[in-house]
């Protein structure tokens, strides 16, 4: 359990730091840095074990399923980088202290980086690449969030959001890459995976993998071209800074590198694209260097540079220059962190980080001074420091590889020539700043800073010194087994020394410090032609990209998405189009076997009306009123069909909602003007013509192909099954209280939902109210004709029985719950029409949702109440009764039912006439009759 | 009542509906409130029980009025389908519940409609027969529009008026499907239907295939599958972000009939049928991704982006379900609770950013600092990263399972392609969203700290209520929650899309009554 333990104790740490905010600066530092410190011992303790050559592994399954499991290991590699990260973050937590102003939250800053350290100990340690991955995004995360530290400063969000999606991207290619690599393997184990050399680099998705994780670690170690988000990342807080771009995020990238470097590395494929990037970026960004006046771009750039050097190393595919390359991961990680918190100083104690201004720091703050121009003069590969070590092994690799053929002398020259511009850029980090005059109108009066605050600098500065000089004595146990993890078991013979005699290496470092301290005299020159050239400005470009992809993406999205109800409906129709049209292509013969009956005199009649009713709606959709009596010409002919072809039911069903609907239409119309204008061009109702009768064409056609086949179906079990199992002779109802009971449930809900949505959409629908029709002519002054009112008053109690006496046949002929439901509310339409919402208002005085509720509580309560008879909800009952003096009865808890139906039909169909009519109903009389 | 479970989740939302129309729920606000709550969570732990029921005792049949299959409506309760019961009901609960801090208010009927939705919703998840399905897929319909007009004004009618009009046709189209597949099948269950498509011969196959894919046109119209989607984000962003929120499992009913329909009634079983359209509905899916992307670059709030990530989900879950491969499909029910769960969080966030932010409301765009930059930058962080994808929550596995899914197939390398820039698209946008509406105030040096009593002040004022936040919590906390027990829901999920595929069984057990 130990190795879980050491992520763990930093994400503990994260939680805890985040929950200081009420105690002072040093209380919450010195919990912060409790759960790190363990954690450090930790790793301590275990080093003996790994440098004997152990590779110490823990796993707990997660999600097995997926291949996904926690699992840890530690082996040399692991173990150098987690003990960079911990003691860097220890440091880094200990400076933040001194950093950090009063106005900053320290528990926030705290608790964002520990959670980057978890995120950084988990990339290293995983023994499971998907698991490595989630790892991976989740420092993408936590550097969001620590680069936009200061959220309200804009360089900050525009930094933090251009290095999530620039590290983000590469994040989706590893992705890809290593499920890639996991399916060649066909484990996402890294044991496995690195075992697999053969397999891996045989199989034909070795490119696409390769290169997509080539995109991952370089998108994160902010390899040329991806390096522009690196700079803008300087707008976190300096620690921050020290912490990223030192030793951790930027190194994640390297350290993939490092860890599939046994399965991946020792193609042509790997060495082109890994050395050329690296040299390019080494090249490029110790170029740029030079040319920044802030302090921390400066190193930003440095950084891009020694990270293309390492890069460059890992691909010039020698075991030596691999041990170079882990060699000068560490070094790098010392000296650049000791440079960035002196940056820090020095911003914290002038105000600025420009170095046209700080000059001649050396009078203020000696003691930093000193500090920093070490560490600097190990950046520039000085000699009695690290960074002297790791380059002259740089250097003699370099020389030791044909990898260009013919052309292979380049690279020891162009490597000669970036450590040249690094010799000049540290040159000037300390000619500029310590030196060179006197200071110009800084904003602060420079001075040292607290004690503390140099103490992390202090460390590490004697770190440099240290393996600068005994490297032996200090790195050697890690960098073999560090090394001997990267090889895979095999460490070539190597000896990290100070002194290796006169040799290549050697002088082309000569070469170099003459070099950089020539370019750096002479920089004048250089400044003036870097003016003189087009000045790139990344954030720029970057926010240009992402402006014009935005832009580009709101033209098409409104060109698309234009608000046309038009075009959505004729896509509708044209996918239906399709989806209908196109089997019929593969349809051999459309007629079926079954025998045509002749069509008819009166068939053919009523066909035609119906033809004619559809078509005339069409033509004169745009005077409403007449087209809206010509639907009902279509629901007449619909019903006389019905009639026609049996199905009273069907028909008796169809005339009633056909009324219902037209008086409730004609309401409606009240408020829409008379006329709608002419919308649409000649070309657009070609095209709607074309598109509506081919889709008649084809439906028709189907229709035809269906019912011209034999046809078998379950329906021949309702007709058996009706008297003998749901205890009535007509089959419809039946259907519809019994076999069917349940899509009745729901429909009579639909209805009762449609008339709460009529009444919620009208209830506050302030509508223009015409005083006049479309002409401009006044209503009529008789509103309600007083034959009509008398006539429908006495007719009330008629239709009522006559809707009580289809009610009650439902279940035996025709009729039932729906239709008698649908009578009773034309009966009290009539009265509407008749008399005005008014009169109804004060003598109805009922309230609708509670009629609705009732009526769907007796339906469904009939069907729960079968569950007291241990069936299933809605099993019907029935039975036969001899009664005296009216004979035989048939009591069924269906018609109960149909009464539920009935019920909710009558009260929605009266709530929507009554909420349409209410519009007119609240108006004062004198606008209505203007 | 225990063997009536199936059937409690349909008809418990009906009942509750019922009640909140009569007295005392009906005038009174305060018991209304409670009812519905009360009642809502006792449907959401009732499909609890049904989903452990049916984990012991396997797939549950329930012939209503005791008519068996086909002749009978039969209930059928799945893995499948239970889970949606109860991720629908949870949604439901929890909007009522979200909604008791003032939106029920804003128009009638709130309540009784939330649980008529849900009574549809779960209706149409649990039937087993195609014209019930589209008697709850009316059902539903009819309580979505009532509910768009929730509150709103005239931008609002006018989105909700083109939904209702799109609906209408899909219902209509819907009807004729059915009457194609009744016409040469005979029969309605789908059971039944799948057994009867094996068996087709001659011309009669490529009528059902009218009928099939007439179907799936009317479920991509649902699920807004492109061409067909264009009628959802406008309607969507303008609908009162609750009522969008209990929304996010609407176009999860139409890839679920997606599912059954093709993955059953036309699966591998189908003869010739098997798989149509295969091809043209990937490429849909395919493209209904980029679209959906495309309007997540595009969006200008956040209610417009939210809806264009429903988007974005709907074509991530037909490409895996056109896959059909039991795997695709685990993923697609891992996936679609996933995502219903986060992109319903982020539409209530959109509406409490919104609320806090005064006039610029959800506009992506600086504006008056949120009142609460803590509790609703954590929430929406959470949000966020789940919906990108990122680890450590829901959406990474989900990413993770759905990439490894797809790989194999024939269009692996093209899905992969788009789907990651769309994921980065999505990165990109949602960390602009969050960074502009949290960070980027109107007057932006120095401003930050000057207001923080002011802040308090206003916290006070606007501050999320109790009720909402309660509401919030329950749905961020499925992002970790879904992530941490990935094992077990992952093998849930396994076990469902196998029930899903195993077509010999479901038809044993739904006609023969696993005789």
């Amino acid at each position: 359990m130990t190795l879980l333990w050491i992520p763990l104790l930093s994400l503990l740490g994260s939680i805890i730091s985040s929950m200081t905010g009420k105690l002072s600066r040093n209380q919450s530092t010195t919990l912060s840095l409790i759960m790190p410190i363990i954690a450090l011992f930790m790793c301590v303790n275990m080093a003996p074990a790994v440098f004997a050559g152990e590779e110490i592994r823990e796993t707990i399954s997660w999600l097995p399923l997926l291949g996904i499991n926690i699992a840890f290991r530690l082996d040399g590699l692991a173990l150098l980088f987690v003990f960079m990260i911990l003691a860097i973050g220890i440091l880094v937590i200990f400076y933040a202290r001194y950093y950090l102003s009063k106005n900053d939250s320290m528990p926030k800053l705290y608790s964002y980086l520990m959670l980057f350290m978890t995120a950084m100990l988990g990339i290293v340690m995983s023994n499971n690449v998907i698991q490595l991955w989630f790892f991976w995004e989740l420092t993408s995360i936590s550097s969001f969030l620590l680069i936009s530290y200061w959220w309200y400063k804009s360089e900050a969000r525009k930094g933090a959001l251009m290095a999530l999606t620039i590290t983000g991207g590469g994040g989706l290619a590893l992705l890809a890459g290593l499920l890639i690599l996991g399916n060649i393997v066909g484990s996402y184990n890294l044991d496995i995976i690195l075992a697999s050399k053969e397999v891996i680099q045989a199989s034909q998705w070795y490119e696409v993998s390769l290169i997509l994780i080539l995109l991952g670690a370089f998108t994160k170690s902010a390899q040329f071209p991806f390096h522009f988000w690196l700079p803008h990342a300087m707008a976190a807080p300096t620690p921050v800074s020290a912490y990223l771009h030192s030793a951790t995020m930027v190194k994640a990238g390297i350290f993939l590198l490092a860890r599939f470097y046994p399965v991946l590395a020792g193609t042509d494929l790997w060495f082109f694209i890994v050395s050329i990037t690296g040299l390019t970026t080494l090249l490029f960004g110790a170029y740029v260097a030079l040319f920044k006046h802030d302090l921390k771009g400066l190193l930003a750039y440095s950084t891009i540079s020694h990270l293309g050097l390492i890069t460059l190393l890992f691909g010039l595919n020698t075991d030596l220059a691999t041990v170079a390359a882990i060699f000068h991961i560490i070094n790098h990680a010392t000296f650049k962190a000791s440079l960035f918190m002196a940056t820090g100083i020095i911003d914290h104690e002038t105000g600025t980080r420009d170095m046209r201004k700080i000059n001649g720091m050396w009078k203020f703050m000696p003691y930093t001074a000193t500090l920093a121009m070490v560490a600097a003069a190990s950046m520039a590969g000085v000699p009695l420091l690290n960074g002297f070590l790791s380059k002259e092994m740089f250097f003699a690799e370099t020389l030791h590889q044909q990898l260009l053929g013919s052309l292979s002398w380049v690279i020891p020259v162009l490597a000669t020539v970036a450590a040249a511009f690094s010799v000049a850029y540290s040159a000037r980090f300390i000619h500029d700043v310590f030196f060179n005059g006197d200071p110009i109108d800084l904003p602060k009066q420079p001075h040292e800073p607290p004690r503390y605050m140099r103490v992390p600098i202090e460390i590490l500065v004697a770190l440099c010194l240290i393996v600068g000089i005994f490297p032996n004595f200090v790195v050697d146990d890690i960098l073999v087994s560090a090394s001997h993890a990267v090889l895979g078991g095999y460490v070539p013979e190597f000896k990290v020394a100070l002194w290796h005699g006169f040799n290549l290496p050697l002088l082309m470092s000569a070469f170099a410090v003459m070099g950089g301290i020539l370019i750096y005299t002479q920089r004048r020159y250089l400044f003036l032609f870097q003016a003189s050239l087009p000045t790139v400005n990344a954030k720029k470009s970057f926010d240009n990209a992402i402006y014009v992809l935005i832009k580009w993406s709101q033209q098409k999205i409104n060109a698309i998405e234009n608000g046309s109800l038009q075009r959505y409906l004729m896509l509708m129709f044209l996918v239906v189009l399709l989806a209908a049209g196109w089997p019929l292509f593969e349809m051999n013969k459309l007629v079926g076997a079954k025998e045509l009956t002749p069509i008819g005199l009166h068939n053919a009649l009523g066909a035609a009306l119906l033809m004619i009713g559809a078509i005339s709606t069409v033509i004169w959709y745009r005077t409403r009123m007449v087209s809206l009596l010509m639907i009902s010409v279509v629901g007449l002919m619909v019903s006389v069909a019905f009639t026609r072809f049996s199905a009273p039911d069907l028909a008796l069903t169809q005339l009633t909602v056909e009324v219902v609907t037209i008086v409730l239409l004609m309401l409606a119309l009240f408020f829409l003007p008379q006329h709608s204008p002419r919308e649409s061009s000649s070309m657009r109702i070609l095209r709607d013509l074309g598109i509506s009768s081919a889709l008649g064409i084809v439906i028709g056609s189907i229709c035809y192909a269906i019912i011209t086949r034999p046809f078998e179906s379950i329906s021949d079990f309702f007709v058996a099954n009706s008297k003998t199992g749901g205890g009535g002779t007509n089959v419809v109802n039946v259907i519809l209280v019994d076999f069917r009971g349940f899509d009745t449930l729901g429909e009579i809900c639909v209805l009762g939902i449609a008339a709460l949505g009529i009444y919620k959409l009208l209830g506050n629908l302030p509508l223009f109210m015409p005083g006049s029709d479309s002409e401009g002519r006044p209503w009529a002054k008789e509103r309600y004709p007083v034959l009509l009112a008398s006539i429908s008053q006495s007719l009330l109690p008629l239709a009522l029985l006559v809707s009580f006496y289809i009610f009650l046949r439902g279940h035996n002929l025709p009729g039932g719950g729906f239709i008698a439901g649908l009578i009773t509310a034309i009966a009290f339409i009539l009265q509407y029409i008749a008399h005005g919402s008014n009169w109804i208002a004060v003598r109805l005085t009922i309230n609708y949702r509670k009629i609705i509720g009732s009526g769907l509580a007796i339906a469904l309560f009939t069907g729960i109440g079968s569950w007291f008879f241990d069936k299933p909800f809605m099993t019907t009952w029935f039975d036969y009764f001899d009664i005296p003096f009216i004979g035989e009865i048939e009591l069924a808890s269906a018609l109960l039912f149909d009464l539920g139906v009935y019920i909710t039909v009558v009260g929605a169909t009266l709530m929507i006439l009554a909420s349409l009519g209410e519009l007119t109903a609240n108006t004062p009389k004198e606008e209505v009759n203007i | 009542m225990i063997q009536h479970l199936t059937s409690l989740p349909v008809l418990l939302p009906m009942l509750t509906g019922i009640i909140l129309l009569m007295p005392p729920c009906g005038k009174n606000k305060a018991i209304r409130r409670i009812a519905s709550v009360t009642l809502g969570f006792i449907t959401f732990f009732v499909s609890l029980a049904l989903l452990f029921s049916v984990q012991t005792d396997g797939m549950q049949v329930y012939a209503i009025g005791n008519w068996s299959a086909p002749f009978g409506i039969v209930l059928v309760a799945d893995p499948l389908s239970t889970l949606l019961v109860c991720l629908s009901a949870l949604l439901g609960a929890v909007c009522v519940l979200y909604a008791t801090a003032g939106d029920d208010e804003k128009g009638s009927f709130f309540h009784p409609l939330v649980h008529f939705l849900i009574f549809g919703v779960n209706g149409a998840f649990l039937t087993g027969d195609a014209f019930n399905l589209f008697v709850f897929f009316e059902v539903l319909l009819i309580s979505s529009y009532a509910l768009l007009m929730h509150g709103g004004d005239k931008k609002n009618t006018r989105a909700a008026l083109q939904y209702v009009i799109m609906n209408l046709v899909g219902s209509a189209v819907f009807l004729i499907a059915l009457g194609i597949l009744y016409g040469v099948l005979g029969t309605l269950n789908m059971a039944d239907m799948a057994q009867k498509v094996a068996l087709l011969q001659g011309d009669d196959v490529y009528l059902a295939k009218i009928g099939g894919l007439l179907l799936i046109v009317v479920f991509a119209l649902k699920g807004a599958l492109l061409p067909l989607h264009l009628w959802l984000p406008n309607t969507y962003a303008t609908a009162m972000p609750i009522v969008a929120a209990l929304f996010a499992i609407m176009t999860k009913v139409g890839v679920y009939s997606m599912m059954r329909v093709y993955t059953f009634i036309f699966g591998e079983e189908a003869g010739q049928l098997t798989h149509m359209a295969q091809n043209w509905l990937w490429w849909l899916a395919v493209a209904t991704i980029a679209m959906g992307a495309l309007g997540v670059l595009a969006s200008q709030d956040l209610r417009k982006l939210v809806a264009n990530l429903v988007i974005v989900s709907v074509g991530t879950l037909v490409a895996l379900v056109t896959v059909q491969t039991v795997e695709a499909s685990s993923v697609a029910i891992y996936y679609l609770v996933h995502s219903t769960l986060v992109t319903a969080a982020l539409f209530i966030l959109a509406d409490l950013i919104g609320h806090q932010r005064g006039k610029v409301a959800d506009r992506i765009t600086a504006g008056t600092p949120v009142s609460q930059p803590m509790l609703l930058g954590i929430c929406f962080l959470i949000a966020a990263v789940a919906v990108i994808g990122m680890p450590p929550l829901s959406g990474f596995i989900a990413k993770i399972w759905l990439l490894k899914a797809t790989w194999e197939t024939e269009y692996g390398v093209i899905f992969w392609t788009l789907y990651l820039l769309a994921s980065l698209a999505v990165l990109f946008a949602v960390a602009k969203a969050g960074s502009t509406l949290f960070w980027q105030h109107k007057a932006t040096t120095n401003k930050h700290k000057i207001s923080e009593h002011k802040l308090a002040e206003k916290a006070q004022q606007e501050g999320v209520h109790p009720a909402q936040l309660a509401a919030l919590l329950i749905l961020i906390a499925g992002a970790p929650l879904m992530s941490v027990f990935a094992g077990p829901l992952s093998e849930y999920a396994v076990g469902a899309a196998t029930d899903l595929h195993n077509f010999n069984n479901n038809i044993n057990i739904i006609l023969l009554g696993g005789k």
